[in-house]
């Protein structure tokens, strides 16, 4: 059946309105079920050796002192792993992500791993393992991989997009560029240019709950993986793709997910597990300790970039320009290319163009980190819009209305904008209370803007019908922030009964069709389209049953309100037959009652966000504390404003704790320095005050109810925002992230050195 | 296979046993061999939170405890906040703030929570942030987990009185 995506303007009774998540419960009394909260008889435990080098030749690796260990029970290395060299080159990179093929590419690269029964013996198995290393030349920041005189890190990798085409293999795997217009006639019509450069240090997604995974692989090749994942119908297509075994054989179940932000994405351990399962033939359980999550799963991109504005003196921007280079670790990404498509999304700017450079360094494989890419570009874009605006003597938030992006203006990625909320955004910023509240001494008020794309993307839903008329939902996307709650309510919105009679559950991949991974804040507004379609394939059904029961043509049956109504003429004495009266009579009358949709959801709303940011600044240790913060963002619809609200607090405290002191430090080694969270400080509760959110409504037109991704977009604008809050309390800018104290104080001398 | 030792504790309020190496966390212990697995790990080196516990009524890091230091020692754990079947006011006020998404923190949060209001009926913003500084969320910005604690003492106090 096809449906319709377009959005109609209707009254809800379900959604908007404010539910309690159906996990609850589990949550909190500790009966939820996460990645290392499963068992299986006989399971095994895998454990992971690691290298110690930031870049090293791997001679040998002797494992047969730890083979005798008794109570080992499986060991491999990549000589156990299928050779995809010369196959997909995304695949090959993948497998030697997760177990090193010769090199060790980055401190905590895989390049053996064991089985045993239990923990003790598999950590005194690892230590008998024997490797034969050849240290090699290294290098971890991105601006010195790009020189001629760097270590080349894969002698393959000649830079593709320029010409002509290289002859020597390079650290840059890619370049990029894009925009609109003229960019030198641009400059040349502005009264007042601004340059500035900036840094971002790579930060990690920081979800408290470690991979985790129990992998168990049958001698018939079947299998099944109890996984942490963002998407385990992805995670099965992988697995199943690396190591040979056939999709449908191989069931993988998402477990509670403990936080995800991108990172979850990315298979790590899981192919691991289920190799040394396979090889040991008993299930075998991982479970990755803090130090291994960050030396060795996906961090987001160091950058470096360059921006230059011009502007007439009205404050119309004539020309921008931006040059941006991500590393992506230790194997090729396009991570510059996401931050190019990001950086001027904002505005509407004739003449405008990005540069991207997307660079290998020896650091762990880049995943994606929340609207990944687009922090980094925003910290740049939106501290040079203040820049200007200083230079200009106007309002930074005028700078911004006067260039902002409209409903038509040509995006510098491609699209022509539909209806986008950052021209409102703006708005209700200028008119919020909080940008009039007074500020004290040391303190300095900053606004930033961010956007994000969302995505929509392959998408399966089952909704089944009890015989009491509760109502099963079988979901493919994974509950990373509350869609549970959200996907129930639209349900219970389109079947026009209660919410607590909807039960959500998300499916394992061997009873629903394919999902995509739950990413680019799809969740909600493709399962929800999906649901929507599920459920007016249901009702279909319920009014053929009414139809049946009555006598009369299905044509002459309507849905009302959790009801089946006769409308025809001549039926007007029939009374309506509730969704529970028909549910209870299915069995005879044609059976089970279900509605399922497969749908590629198109249409994702872009997601605009502008944030205010107050900070006070100590001048004598040149500490930042955040004392008021507002986000206001364009949800399209906001299913359950609790866990949108959520996304927005959660987003932009991440942002928050990048701005201020999260970072990779990295040794002249090339060794991680501080891989634990007393070392990689993330935001606690103590640092940081409320959060105000401001849910805005521009309806997304492609979803029937207005639905817009939210997830993203409000980890955007923190960086910039801090950064002009700073600027704007001490006069000092800051151009490199984090803005911790000692780079702060730093500053704040040199400010005073003159 | 490394040599156990036993251990006899109360775990939430029941009478519990169990062998364990000399080197295995407290946390291990009760998440493998109790099996408690509310009881979570984020880092393994007392930095996150998550696997708080009560220890003989003191708030611990259950993972920078050994199991065998458990001996005699009364252990509550986010298992043991309900009772009868009825949650906790901080379960439900959490439930009810939406102060959890992901939930991996969350049993973690309430027992330090409950800490807090065991010893101060009426704590402050500010109180209530320093008492929870010692668990990492990464999900909410902390905002609704705050507003759950102080709704929660609030529901307490007011009980008390009546």
């Amino acid at each position: 059946m096809a449906h319709d995506n377009s959005y109609v303007d209707k009254k809800f009774n379900v959604v908007g309105t404010r539910f309690n998540r159906p996990d609850g419960i589990d949550k909190v009394t500790g009966k939820a079920r996460y990645g290392a909260d499963a068992s299986a008889p006989g399971q095994l435990v895998g454990k992971v050796l690691r290298s110690p080098h930031a870049h090293a030749q791997i001679l040998k690796i002797n494992t047969s002192k730890a083979e005798k260990l008794q109570g080992v029970k499986s060991i491999i290395t990549f000589e156990d792993l299928p050779d995809l060299t010369g196959a997909d080159q995304g695949m090959a990179d993948i497998l030697e992500n997760c177990m090193a093929r010769g090199r060790a590419l980055y401190d905590g690269h895989a390049v053996a791993a064991v089985a045993a029964v239990d923990e003790q013996t598999a950590a005194k198995a690892l230590k008998l393992i024997d490797v034969k290393y050849k240290k090699l030349p290294h290098v971890t920041d991105v601006d010195e991989a790009m020189l001629p005189t760097a270590p080349i890190i894969h002698d393959r990798i000649f830079t593709r997009g320029v010409e002509p085409k290289p002859t020597k293999p390079s650290n840059i795997s890619s370049r990029t560029e894009m925009g609109n217009g003229d960019i030198e006639a641009g400059f040349a019509e502005a009264d007042i240019i601004v340059e500035h450069s900036f840094k971002t240090e790579q930060t990690h997604q920081g979800y408290i709950e470690p991979h985790a995974c129990l992998a168990s692989v049958n001698p018939d090749g079947t299998a099944e993986l109890w996984v942490t994942t963002q998407g385990h119908f992805v995670f099965r297509n992988v697995c199943a793709g690396l190591l040979g075994l056939d999709i449908a054989k191989l069931k993988v179940t998402s477990s509670e997910i403990g936080g995800g932000f991108g990172g979850k994405t990315h298979v790590w351990v899981e192919p691991v597990a289920l190799a040394l399962s396979r090889k040991a033939n008993r299930p075998v359980k991982m479970v990755m300790s803090r130090d291994e999550v960050f030396r060795a799963t996906g961090p987001t991109s160091s950058t470096s970039i360059d921006v230059k504005l011009g502007a007439k003196k009205n404050g119309r921007i004539t020309a921008a320009i931006a040059e941006l280079r991500y590393q992506g670790g230790a194997f090729p990404g396009n991570w510059a290319m996401l931050g190019c498509m990001t950086a001027f999304a904002c505005y509407d700017i004739k003449n405008n163009k990005s540069i991207g450079w997307d660079v290998l360094v020896n650091r762990p494989k880049v995943t994606a980190y929340r609207a990944p890419s687009a922090p980094m570009a925003a910290f740049a874009v939106e501290s040079a819009m203040d820049i200007l605006a200083k230079e200009l003597g106007m309002k930074a938030i005028d700078v911004r209305l006067k260039n902002v992006a409209r409903e038509g203006t040509l995006a510098p990625y491609g699209p022509t904008y539909g209806p986008i909320g950052i021209e409102d955004t703006l708005k209700a910023v200028k008119a919020h209370p909080h940008m009039r509240a007074k500020l004290k001494p040391n303190q300095g008020r900053g606004v930033a803007c961010g956007f994000w794309f969302n995505i929509g993307g392959q998408t399966s839903t089952d909704l089944n019908i009890g015989v009491d008329g509760t109502v099963n939902l079988a979901v493919g996307t994974v509950d990373v922030g509350g869609s549970r709650s959200s996907l129930a309510m639209i349900a219970a919105e389109e079947l026009g009964i209660d919410y607590e009679d909807v039960k959500a559950n998300i499916a394992d991949t061997t009873s629903l069709g394919h999902n995509d991974m739950t990413e680019g804040s799809r969740g909600t507004f493709s399962s929800g389209m999906a649901t929507i379609y599920a459920a007016r394939e249901a009702i279909e059904v319920l009014k053929q049953r009414a139809a049946q029961t009555w006598g009369i043509p299905v044509e002459d049956v309507a849905w009302e309100a959790g009801h089946a109504v006769a409308t025809g003429k001549g039926h007007g004495n029939l009374p309506k037959l509730s969704l529970r009266e028909i549910a209870a009579k299915s069995g005879r009358t044609g059976g089970p009652i279900a509605g399922h949709n497969e749908v590629t959801a198109d249409g994702a709303g872009m997601g605009f966000a502008s944030h205010i940011c107050d900070v006070e600044v100590d001048p004598e240790t040149g500490r930042s504390t955040i004392v008021r913060y507002t986000v206001v963002q364009d949800a399209g619809k906001a299913i359950n404003p609790d866990y949108v609200e959520g996304q927005f607090q959660g987003g932009a405290t991440q942002g928050i704790g990048w701005a201020l002191n999260e970072e990779y430090i990295y040794g002249d080694d090339g060794r991680l320095q501080n891989p634990g969270f007393l070392d990689y400080r993330i935001p606690v509760c103590s640092d940081l005050p409320f959060i105000d959110t401001k849910i805005l409504e521009i309806p997304n037109p492609n979803h029937p109810y207005g639905v817009r991704g939210v997830g993203e977009t409000s980890i955007v604008p923190p960086l910039a925002a801090v950064a002009n809050a700073i600027a704007n309390a001490t006069g000092v800018r800051m151009g490199h992230a984090p803005m911790s104290p000692p780079r702060v104080l730093a500053a704040l001398d040199a400010l005073d050195a003159g | 296979m490394s040599k156990s030792t036993l251990v006899s504790t109360t775990v939430n309020g029941d009478a519990v046993e169990f062998a364990c190496p000399a080197d295995e966390s407290l946390m291990t212990a009760l998440r493998d061999r109790v099996g408690l697995t509310g009881v979570k790990e984020g880092c393994g080196t007392g930095d996150c939170g998550a696997c708080s516990i009560s220890l003989d009524g003191r708030l611990v890091c259950s993972c920078i405890v050994l199991g065998v230091e458990a001996e005699g020692r009364s252990i509550e754990t986010v298992e043991g906040l309900s009772q009868n079947g009825v949650l906790h006011p901080l379960q439900q006020n959490f439930i009810d703030h939406a102060a959890l998404q992901c939930g991996i923190c969350t049993p973690g949060f309430l027992v330090a929570a409950k800490a807090l209001l065991d010893r101060n009926p009426n704590p402050d913003e500010s109180e209530i942030r320093y008492a929870l500084a010692g668990n990492l969320c990464r999900c909410t910005g902390y905002d609704k987990i705050v507003r759950a604690v102080q709704a929660t003492a609030k529901d307490m106090r007011k009980k008390g009185r009546s």
